[in-house]
């Protein structure tokens, strides 16, 4: 990773917007964008046509600037698609940030969105295959398998071990999402229930997968000096970062699946430029990429949440539970959200935003100062990362 | 003298158990033991490379100037299956490549020609290499009979193991069996006929014929391998000859693999050359709509090809498949529910014709600044990131093992769950393959694997093949 200069404190939220998760056969892509934004401009108390630029995130729900243009009927600014795979919305969300700390607009607009539920598919479309087809077939809860295996071998845990472990994680989440109105799943789930799944990839069952869903998030950002002429709780950009992976795992023999190094690059950059030298400590909750359960179990051991090989401890003593240390996933995370990819990074600051204004109801954590938002973008031998800081 | 250099053979894993044939259909047919089935993802292009790579362990593809692809069941009617062949097994771009199809003699065919082009010059060093797997209609005793296997000849001058006294031909015009354009199954005449006009006619005069040509008596044979669709057969028609079957004749592989076909005699003959000795005379008999007839010498050579899988190791490395039902969807006998995943991508040509060099061979690079195997070839190093200082460097025979898998049952599969295999080479380099032929229980990490070509999609009438995985066969 290069120097880090960054922007921290340069550039405020001043509002968000989050639309219901889930099969939402009732609404199109351009619903789920309108829905979020529509919330955006109200709560940041300014009119659509205040915006001066536009990103939008999307990984297969639409292509160029026209994907906002056309149904928030921006009036001829400047419009981007920005597409970064999981890490989309949060790519769209950092463009937009950079646009305001340059000084080239004041008043800018992000929104990740994805219409995954029209497809009739189960799973993600496959967007990985050569166009020769010459390739393992392979889906994403195949790949992260494999980050399960691995672990549990490395680290010697019995298969039973190791699921109980990831388990815990997704029994957690699930009862956060059970809090959470815009959740797509809400029930919650014993272990057993988790242990005892159907297997979608060994070891992984069907609590250890988030599911596939339809949403959109959108966030209105201005320079931090201006924030609180819009509102008086603005929440300021602590730290964007991104790293992405040379897919290095598809090659190297010495990437052994127990860690993702984009994730650490990413951290470590972010934590330079929010000032953060004690993660654990300072860290007041954290929205992870927890597309599979091991994914969020091996990231908090990635930004130095746990030791390294060390997150079992912190998983069971309820570390990362609502009331805990550090709260993970306190909305419910992608496991009780889904996860269309372009919406997920904006809907996770969409919770730090609002835990930081103590708006977050029965959800509400005590005194957020920093949350850490994560995508992981691919698959572990191959991504691309986010980690985004905000607070007060 | 031309003659054989080296032999190998490849039978599928799978076995489907006749009885369980009779049982799904209530047949009557009293046909016991069991046939040998390619796999989902095994046709006779596949199994021609399996055979292939047998026959040349410790021999240098480089060395092959010829390659003669044999079956009567290529995936195309119209596209060279050899130059596929070729690719996969890394042969050199000047390798001339040729096709012999649609009669049952193709494996002897080829091996006729092989010798022919090596006898004038015309070529160094040919390899046969025969594939097979042809259907009977379901519920018919040729479903019963037929199996799928491949056999690969190395034909040239130096380094004979077996040398090639000489041949016999005849031609028969005969609708015993035939297939034609429009046919899946193969189609036959009524079984008396078949026989009594065609097999105990043909065989034996044009065995007497060869052995009179060379003047050879039966007595002087070792070993017969002579094609036969079912083992009464070939007793009838040993009768006729004056030939002892129990000791002369090399098995016909009914009751293990099954008649495939024009690669049998061949599958034969190395089943027969497992076995020899220096000094043994042995007997090659192709036979459909005429018959030739082969008469060769074993030499001190035979002593130096080791380490052959052949027929023996293939056949006591096997699985049995467990019901009918998954054989009848193997070979798309049967429309079913398509699996709830998007449709695969249409192939591109362009990219397949791009990829030629690593993705039919396997032949990755290594990085000559700091020496990391690499597959598919980069153009900067993944280890140093040096531009463009590769070297080729072939996967396919390294050891490897795996890092960590999953058994996927999301993706799209014939054969349920998708097992998926980070495999890491002991001499450096990692490739993400599928493994097949394996059992979910039994896959662990740190196992030894071994790769093999297979056909990955059928899209838009393309047969696509690239690698996978298995743990070591045999």
């Amino acid at each position: 990773m290069g120097s880090v200069k960054g922007i921290r404190d340069k550039v405020a939220i001043i509002g968000m917007g989050c639309t219901k998760f889930g099969e939402r056969w009732d609404a199109s892509k351009n619903d789920l964008i309108f829905e979020a934004t529509k919330e955006a401009v109200e709560d940041a108390k300014i009119e659509p046509k205040d915006i001066e630029a536009a990103w939008g995130g999307t990984w297969v729900s639409g292509f160029d600037g026209r994907c906002l243009a056309d149904p928030l009927k921006l009036q001829y600014i400047p419009v981007t698609r920005v597409e970064n795979a999981c890490a989309s919305g949060s790519d769209a969300f950092r463009n937009a940030c950079y646009a305001v700390a340059a000084g080239a607009y004041d008043i800018c607009l992000a929104v990740g969105f994805e219409k995954l539920k029209d497809s009739g598919y189960s799973g993600l479309p496959d967007q990985q295959s050569l166009p020769s087809n010459r390739y393992p077939d392979r889906t994403a809860p195949g790949m992260f398998a494999l980050m399960a295996t691995t672990y549990f071998s490395v680290y010697g845990l019995s298969p039973e071990e190791g699921k109980r472990m990831i388990g815990t994680v997704s029994v957690k989440s699930h009862h956060n999402g059970t809090l959470n109105p815009k959740a797509h799943l809400r029930r919650e789930v014993t272990i057993e229930q988790v242990m005892n799944a159907p297997i979608v990839a060994w070891p992984l069952g069907l609590f250890d997968c988030c599911g596939v869903s339809d949403g959109a998030a959108a966030a209105i950002v201005v320079p931090a000096d201006r924030a609180k002429e819009f509102r008086p709780d603005p929440v300021y950009v602590k730290a964007l970062q991104i790293s992405v992976c040379p897919s290095e795992g598809e090659l190297r023999a010495d990437y052994d699946f127990t860690q993702v190094r984009a994730t650490v690059e990413a951290g470590k950059a972010a934590y330079t430029e929010a000032g953060i030298t004690k993660p654990r400590e300072e860290i007041s909750m954290a929205e992870l990429h927890d597309c599979f359960s091991i994914t969020e179990a091996v990231t908090c051991e990635d930004l130095e949440f746990s030791p390294r090989g060390k997150v079992k401890a912190d998983i069971e003593s309820g570390f990362f539970n609502l009331d805990g240390g550090l709260p993970v996933q306190p909305d419910g995370g992608l496991k009780s959200f889904g996860h269309p990819i372009g919406a997920s990074g904006l809907r996770m600051l969409y919770e730090v935003y609002l835990q930081c204004q103590g708006r977050a109801a029965e959800r509400q954590i005590k005194n957020p100062k920093l949350g850490l938002t994560h995508n992981l973008g691919g698959i572990p031998v191959s991504n691309t990362v986010s980690v985004l800081i905000i607070g007060l | 003298m031309a003659g054989i250099a080296s032999y190998g053979a490849y039978i599928p894993l799978y076995r489907l158990s006749r009885p369980d044939i009779k049982n799904a259909w209530d047949s009557m047919l009293p046909i016991p033991g069991e046939k040998a089935v390619a796999s989902y993802d095994e046709d006779s292009i596949t199994m021609a490379v399996a055979a292939g790579r047998d026959c040349l362990t410790g021999i240098d593809p480089q060395k092959v100037d010829r390659l003669y692809f044999a079956s009567t069941t290529s995936p195309y009617k119209e596209k060279q299956a050899a130059s596929i062949v070729a690719g996969a097994l890394g042969l050199s771009r000047e390798t001339m490549t040729m096709d012999f199809a649609g009669s049952l003699r193709s494996g002897t065919n080829a091996l006729r020609a092989a010798l022919d082009a090596v006898e004038a010059g015309s070529a160094s060093c040919v390899l046969v290499a025969c594939g097979e797997t042809r259907m009977g209609a379901p519920n018919g005793d040729k479903e019963m009979s037929f199996g799928d296997g491949a056999a690969a000849l190395l034909v040239s001058k130096s380094d004979v193991a077996v040398e090639a006294v000489g041949s016999y031909h005849a031609f028969q015009e005969f609708h015993d069996m035939w297939r034609s354009d429009k046919d899946t199954f193969v189609r036959f005449w009524e079984e008396r006929f078949v026989r009594e006009a065609g097999y105990l006619r043909i065989v034996p005069a044009s065995v007497a014929a060869g052995l009179q040509k060379y003047n050879m008596a039966p007595g002087d044979i070792t070993k017969a391998a002579i094609y036969a669709p079912d083992p009464r057969l070939l007793g009838m028609a040993g009768g006729k000859m004056g030939f002892d079957p129990m000791a002369q004749f090399q098995d016909p592989l009914y009751m293990t693999v099954g008649n495939t076909g024009s690669a049998l005699p061949l599958m034969m003959l190395v089943a027969s050359l497992e076995d020899a000795k220096a000094g043994d005379n042995l007997m090659c008999v192709g036979y459909g709509d005429g018959c030739d007839v082969f008469i060769l010498k074993v030499t001190e050579g035979i002593e130096k090809i080791k380490d052959r899988r052949g027929i023996k190791r293939h056949l006591e490395s096997k699985k049995m498949i467990p019901n009918y039902l998954k054989y009848v969807q193997w070979r798309g006998l049967m429309e079913t529910e398509p699996p709830p995943r998007p449709p695969i991508n249409h192939i591109s040509v362009p990219a397949l014709w791009r990829d030629m060099d690593w993705g039919l061979s396997l032949h990755g690079v290594r990085c000559k600044s700091c020496g990391t195997p690499q597959y598919p070839p980069q153009r900067v190093c993944v280890i140093c990131q040096a531009q463009d200082n590769f070297e080729p460097y072939d996967f396919t025979r390294k050891k490897a093992k795996i890092n960590t898998f999953s058994h996927d049952n999301l993706a799209a599969s014939i054969d349920p769950p998708t097992t998926i295999a980070a495999v890491d080479f002991e001499e450096g380099g990692r490739i993400i393959f599928n493994m097949v032929d394996r059992d979910p229980d039994d896959v662990k990490t740190g196992m030894e694997v071994e790769v093999s070509f297979r056909k990955v999609h059928f899209f838009e009438g393309i047969h696509n093949y690239w690698w996978k995985c298995t743990p070591i066969r045999c």
